[in-house]
């Protein structure tokens, strides 16, 4: 039994906004599998909650007529990795999604919640930042677009406003169109673990797969909330498939990483995980465009 | 018949594949009360006062107490058998809720509500004042000058202190040319994890107090619920039902006497106190971190001649088992290997301000061969020796007598597992291929072997009882103090009544749950001891019950005794293997005769005065990603010599279950405490690393099967030493593959990070 | 008095409605309500997977599933599996023969995951196995004897299948 003081379920988004105005201290749920963890924590004891659990209407994937990827927030992460466009198009976020938890909690988490409690070691977010995806919120003014950078505020903190809602993730075709993905979740074991490091890098070759048209990465756990590293990526841009080139995005990639010292990993430690872990992504990047180093 | 030695399924299978198979909280009443425990949130001080005023307003809230309200009747909790002797009896060193709290995380107050929600309200509306004192984590720095005192007469926090030395080592060490190896190893604090977290529920009835428990050791804690609450013993009612897995935590009276007691102060309505697994780590008790210090004075050629060992033991905040689990260590220590000159050993248990440690799967034989294993394979890498040569030249010799247990080394045990080892991994290949190794991926194997004993014997009372009664249709129910901790055991016992009644296994009725008020006096699954010790009174009482089925056969046939046996449910003349009459038709008519009625039943007990060494191996392989500090474990065996094997099939299954443990102590298990105030970082499923299926290659699992002479089936200790070797196997392949020796376990990434860096590697 | 809503679901094949405290979890209500105790409580934070069910196909850990989310699904817990006539599943049988019980605590949770794996009808490799199953944690056996069982009685199913 969870210490909830009221409980109230929306059926539409609508619904949650209106409940959401009503009801400002409430918290929204929708998997549960952050919220109610806290709530047995003790953490969160006492609180109201809108349930958006069963908004059906906020589930699924398609792709718009411009050839956005439209990821609905309350899509669990089974249902991403099993969906033919993330496939086709961003395979690497299936994969990322696919390294959370472990199978009962993948089918009860929301891509959503993933981004939304605002924590840097959701596995989805560094992928997410990487292909430069966009988020759309909803509230009683209207719909707004925030790349997800900008949705990030701080840790355990989103650009959220009162009685607002995430009601789609974007990913325009500019930001997949010819790039492949390689995330590296490393953890302390091989499921139901949180990331001590993330590091999620994509390319797009040159035809002749010599040259590197551009890459992009982002890292979890490297700092307070997700974040890319635009030095590493202008370090390769137009340079060609080579070592070298691998060991100057790595080496670029350490500049504006700030990871912390935790009982969990010591900032040492991480910052040299960050290293090796970016060269490895983009070299794996770069074989699954085709490209040989 | 044959039963003993086959793998048949075990007995309660189908009950735990249905659901039907009750735990404690399954047999709770829905009216029951709920109980919380409001922990300390700091490591060492005294509460000063406790408001509750706000908490008692809550609605739902039956009952507060306090750590000002209980009685002051320090009680033990070591499921140890009772001793007679004062100077052996366990050290009674808590009270039910404490005032002066000695780890963040003790008992200071309980609330009883209606309901969950309402009790933990309560419990974060208590206010508590203390006094805060200096507290200490380290077992070595809780021994100097001024370390906080934890417990009024124990000097320098010191529990217990042992030593000896065989040989005179001021002398051994003289010898000329002898090269020493002087080295410290660090183990780690680990939880049991068992999966059912422990629960319990108390209520009154017929002037007792009854306690269902999710226990390894009813009769034990019987005892102790009795000595808490200052009650008779016979006053006490402890009922096991199937538990949810122990692994040690549940050998110790655990809330047991706390739930009792509020119980008794609510008029002896049904109160249930159901741990978190946050409270199960933080609050239950933990495997002895324990360092140790070896130096060893070894000849070129490898011999070894002089060891010393010290061993330092975190036993946290209440002496729970104690001394007795750092004891057996260093007791292993004098005895694994052949130290020609002298071995002396010190062992200190010494209290610090974490949770208490108590028995775990393995019980002090983890941590000491962590340290040994890994300390012999550093003296190869210093001599240049291989490090099965070097064990196979200094290993404990076939026919060496222990004269304190009077343990006999009957086998070739060691080199008979040991080959078995080689053979499956293919060692002496892989030794050589790995060598040539270089870059960021090295592959390594290593291995490490174990001593282990059986059951307690001399150390403590070792004794079992067994009741059969026959029923009307020949079938017998059976009924043990020996409990069913997911081992194995009531399987085992099955099928030992079966075999020495000449009955069919599904002809015995196993009675799973223990209920001291009728089950026979026994102390329960710890020791590795119950298919060695229980073997025995299974065995006497079968006998015996076998007699009187034969008398009164006797009667019905007028054959004399000795031509008479039980062969497969039936009375045969053992001359010409007719069979005379079934059981069922010889118990039906002892029951309903009108000339002769009996109830045809045995009861007996069995003290064991002997003991069993238990010896084995374990091989592992692996694959050490430099730049990533990782190790992939790609292959693991371990080899046992446990005697004959009762059932082969749940044999494997016991060796697969520890070995997964020792992976964990090897690799990625260990419970953390912030060091600035002592509170627990790790105290959960997610942070606490247990292996989960991806972090397991195949587990092979083998046996030498010598039969242990001194035992009723030839058997002896298999439930604990699989936890035992697996760990120092993995550290051992971690140097053969990196060259870089580890020596605090886990082998984390964290810990791989450090060391590879200090080396160079990275 | 607690908020309260009616819970219409079908469990174990059989349509019911109950009032629910809104606070419960889905284990709460299917071990207090339903008293289908094969629904374990071993961390209620979603870490062990010992009160794993499956809902509308897809396992979940019910600890950490509100029960009035229940409402209009189909659950199903390892009391569901036996036959007609109280008959053994083959998943159940393969659990016993293969050793892969032990303490008993976990089965439950990890025969409902095989449950959903084998209804898949589909082939996977043993290390696609053990990543299914990762969302359960056990203490006794190691795994070895859970992932034996599992397999096999795909491979039995699989193999009846292409016999027809």
């Amino acid at each position: 039994m969870y210490d909830i003081k009221a409980l109230y379920e929306a059926n539409s988004v609508n619904e949650a906004i209106e409940l959401m105005q009503q009801h400002p201290d409430a918290k929204i749920i929708a998997g549960g599998s952050d919220v109610l963890i806290k709530l047995r924590e003790g953490k969160l004891a006492g609180c109201e909650l809108v349930s958006i659990f069963g908004i059906d209407a906020l589930r699924g994937i398609s792709m718009d007529e411009d050839g956005t990827l439209r990821i609905l927030p309350l899509t669990s992460f089974s249902h991403i990795t099993k969906d033919p466009l993330i496939n086709e198009h961003i395979k690497v976020l299936g994969e990322a999604v696919d390294m959370v938890g472990g199978p009962q909690i993948r089918n009860i988490g929301t891509i959503g919640g993933n981004i939304s409690n605002g924590v840097t070691s959701a596995d989805s977010a560094s992928t997410l930042h990487a292909w430069d995806a966009i988020v759309e919120l909803t509230s009683a003014e209207g719909v707004r677009q925030l790349p997800i950078k900008e949705y990030y505020i701080s840790a355990g903190k989103v650009a959220l406003r009162p009685a607002e809602l995430l009601t789609a993730i974007l990913i325009k075709e500019e930001s997949y169109a010819g790039y492949k993905g390689h995330y590296i979740k490393y953890a302390m074991r091989n499921a139901m673990d949180i990331a001590t490091l993330g590091c999620s890098v994509n390319v797009k070759l040159s035809d002749d797969k010599k040259t590197i048209l551009g890459a992009r990465i982002a890292y979890g756990v490297a700092g307070p909330v997700p974040m890319r590293v635009p030095a590493a990526e202008e370090a390769v841009r137009g340079k060609p498939v080579c070592g070298e080139t691998v060991d100057a995005f790595a080496g670029a990639a350490m500049q504006n990483i700030n990871p912390r010292d935790s009982w969990r990993a010591s900032r040492d430690f991480r910052l040299h995980l960050a290293h090796e872990l970016a060269k490895r992504a983009l070299t794996e990047s770069i074989r699954l465009s085709g490209g040989e180093i | 018949m044959g039963i003993i030695g086959q793998s048949v399924t075990r007995v309660d299978a189908p009950d735990k594949v249905t659901g039907r198979a009750k735990y404690t909280d399954d047999l709770a009443d829905k009216s029951a009360l709920i109980a919380k425990v409001l922990h300390s949130t700091i490591a060492h001080g005294y509460v000063k006062s406790i408001d509750t005023s706000e908490a008692e307003r809550i609605k739902g809230v039956v009952k507060i107490v306090t750590c000002f309200d209980v009685p002051d009747i320090p009680f033990p909790t070591a499921g140890h058998p009772w001793s007679t002797d004062v100077h052996h009896q366990d050290i009674a060193d808590r009270l039910l809720l404490n005032r002066h709290v000695r780890y963040y995380g003790d008992d200071v107050a309980a609330v009883v509500a209606r309901d969950e929600v309402s009790a933990m309200q309560a419990i974060r509306a208590i206010k508590v004042e203390y006094e805060e004192l200096p507290f200490v984590l380290d077992p070595i720095e809780a021994m100097r000058d001024g370390a906080p005192q934890i417990h009024e007469g124990f000097d320098h926090n010191i529990l217990a202190h042992t030593s000896y030395e065989d040989g005179n080592y001021a002398e051994a060490v003289k010898e000329p040319g002898l090269i020493v190896i002087d080295k410290w190893y660090d183990t780690p604090t680990v939880q049991h994890c068992h999966i059912e977290n422990h629960i319990c529920y108390a209520y009154e009835e017929a002037g007792k107090i009854n306690v269902v428990s999710s226990t390894q050791i009813p009769h034990i804690v019987r005892r102790i619920v009795g000595q808490a609450l200052g009650r008779d013993w016979g006053s006490v009612r402890i009922v096991k039902p199937y538990i949810g897995g122990g692994f040690g935590n549940k050998q110790d009276a655990l809330y047991e006497p706390l739930c009792a007691y509020l119980s008794t102060v609510l008029g002896g309505r049904l109160v249930k106190l159901d741990m978190s697994r946050e409270e199960t780590f933080a609050s239950n008790r933990v495997r002895h971190a324990i360092r140790y210090h070896i130096v060893s004075h070894v000849r070129a050629d490898g011999t070894f001649v002089a060891g010393k060992l010290e061993a330092y033991s975190n036993q946290g905040a209440y002496a729970s088992h104690g001394h007795s689990i750092c004891a057996k260590g260093a007791g292993a220590f004098r005895q694994l290997y052949r130290y020609r000159g002298a071995c002396k050993g010190d062992a200190y248990t010494v209290y610090t301000n974490i949770a208490a440690g108590g028995a775990m799967r393995g019980y002090g034989i983890p941590q000491m061969m962590f340290a040994l294993e890994s300390h012999v394979d550093d003296i190869a890498r210093r001599l240049n020796i291989p490090p099965l040569r070097l064990r196979q030249m200094n290993l404990m010799e076939v026919g060496y007598k222990d004269n304190f247990s009077k343990n006999e080394n009957y086998f070739d045990s060691f080199n008979q597992c040991i080959k078995k080892g080689m053979e499956y991994i293919d060692y002496d290949r892989k030794l050589e291929e790995f060598s040539h190794d270089t870059g960021d991926i090295r592959r390594g194997i290593g291995m490490a072997v174990f001593w282990y004993n059986t059951a307690v014997w001399p150390i403590s009372l070792e004794s079992s009882s067994c009741r059969m009664v026959l029923n009307q249709d020949g079938s017998v129910q059976l009924q043990l103090a020996e409990t069913e901790i997911g081992q194995g055991a009531d399987t085992a016992f099955s099928q030992m009544a079966a075999e020495e009644l000449g009955i069919p296994l599904k002809k015995v009725h196993i009675i799973s749950a223990q209920d001291t008020d009728v089950t026979p006096f026994g102390t329960g699954a710890y020791a590795s001891r119950q298919t060695y010790v229980g073997g025995f009174a299974v065995q006497q009482t079968a006998r015996i019950m076998k007699e009187r089925i034969l008398s009164y056969a006797h009667e019905l046939t007028r054959m004399t005794v000795h031509n008479l046996d039980i062969e497969d449910g039936y009375i045969i003349n053992i001359n010409n293997s007719r069979r005379l009459m079934s059981l069922a038709e010889l118990a039906t008519t002892a029951l309903y005769s009108l000339e002769h009625s009996r109830h045809i039943t045995a009861e007996s007990t069995y003290q064991v005065k002997s003991n069993a060494y238990s010896f084995g191996c374990s091989f592992a392989e692996v694959e050490v990603d430099i730049p990533l500090c990782k190790v992939k474990l790609v292959n693991m065996i371990n080899v046992h010599d446990c005697g004959r094997l009762i059932n082969p099939a749940l044999a494997v299954a016991q060796v697969h279950g520890g070995m997964s443990m020792a992976i964990g102590y090897g690799l990625s298990e260990q419970l953390l405490y912030d060091k600035k105030t002592g509170r627990p970082l790790n105290n959960n499923l997610l942070d606490y690393k247990l292996s989960t299926t991806m972090d397991h290659p195949h587990l092979e699992a083998q046996f030498v099967e010598n039969y242990e002479p001194t035992s009723a089936y030839g058997t002896k200790a298999l439930g604990e030493p699989p936890a035992t070797s697996g760990a120092p196997a993995i550290r051992n392949a971690v140097l053969n593959a990196t060259g870089v020796e580890i020596d605090t376990a886990p082998l984390t990434p964290h810990v791989l990070f450090e060391r590879f860096r200090e080396e160079g590697l990275i | 008095m607690a908020q309260t809503k009616l819970v219409k679901c079908t469990i174990n094949g059989e349509y019911t409605e109950t009032m629910v405290d809104v606070r419960a979890s889905l284990t709460d209500m299917l071990r207090n309500d339903f008293r289908l105790t094969s629904v374990k409580k071993g961390c209620e934070v979603g870490e062990c997977g010992a009160c794993n069910v499956i809902i509308d196909g897809e396992c979940y850990n019910s600890c950490i599933y509100l029960a009035v989310w229940a409402d209009g699904k189909n659950i199903r817990t390892l009391e569901s599996l036996l036959g007609p006539n109280g008959e053994l599943s083959d998943i159940q049988q393969a659990f016993i023969d293969e050793a892969a019980v032990q303490c008993g605590f976990c089965t439950p949770g990890f025969i409902m995951t095989a449950v959903e794996i084998l209804e898949s009808g589909r082939r996977y490799t043993r290390d696609e196995l053990k990543k299914l199953l990762s969302g359960h944690l056990c203490r006794c056996t190691g795994y070895e004897n859970i992932i034996n069982a599992v397999e096999k009685t795909m491979n039995k199913r699989l193999s009846e299948r292409e016999g027809e």
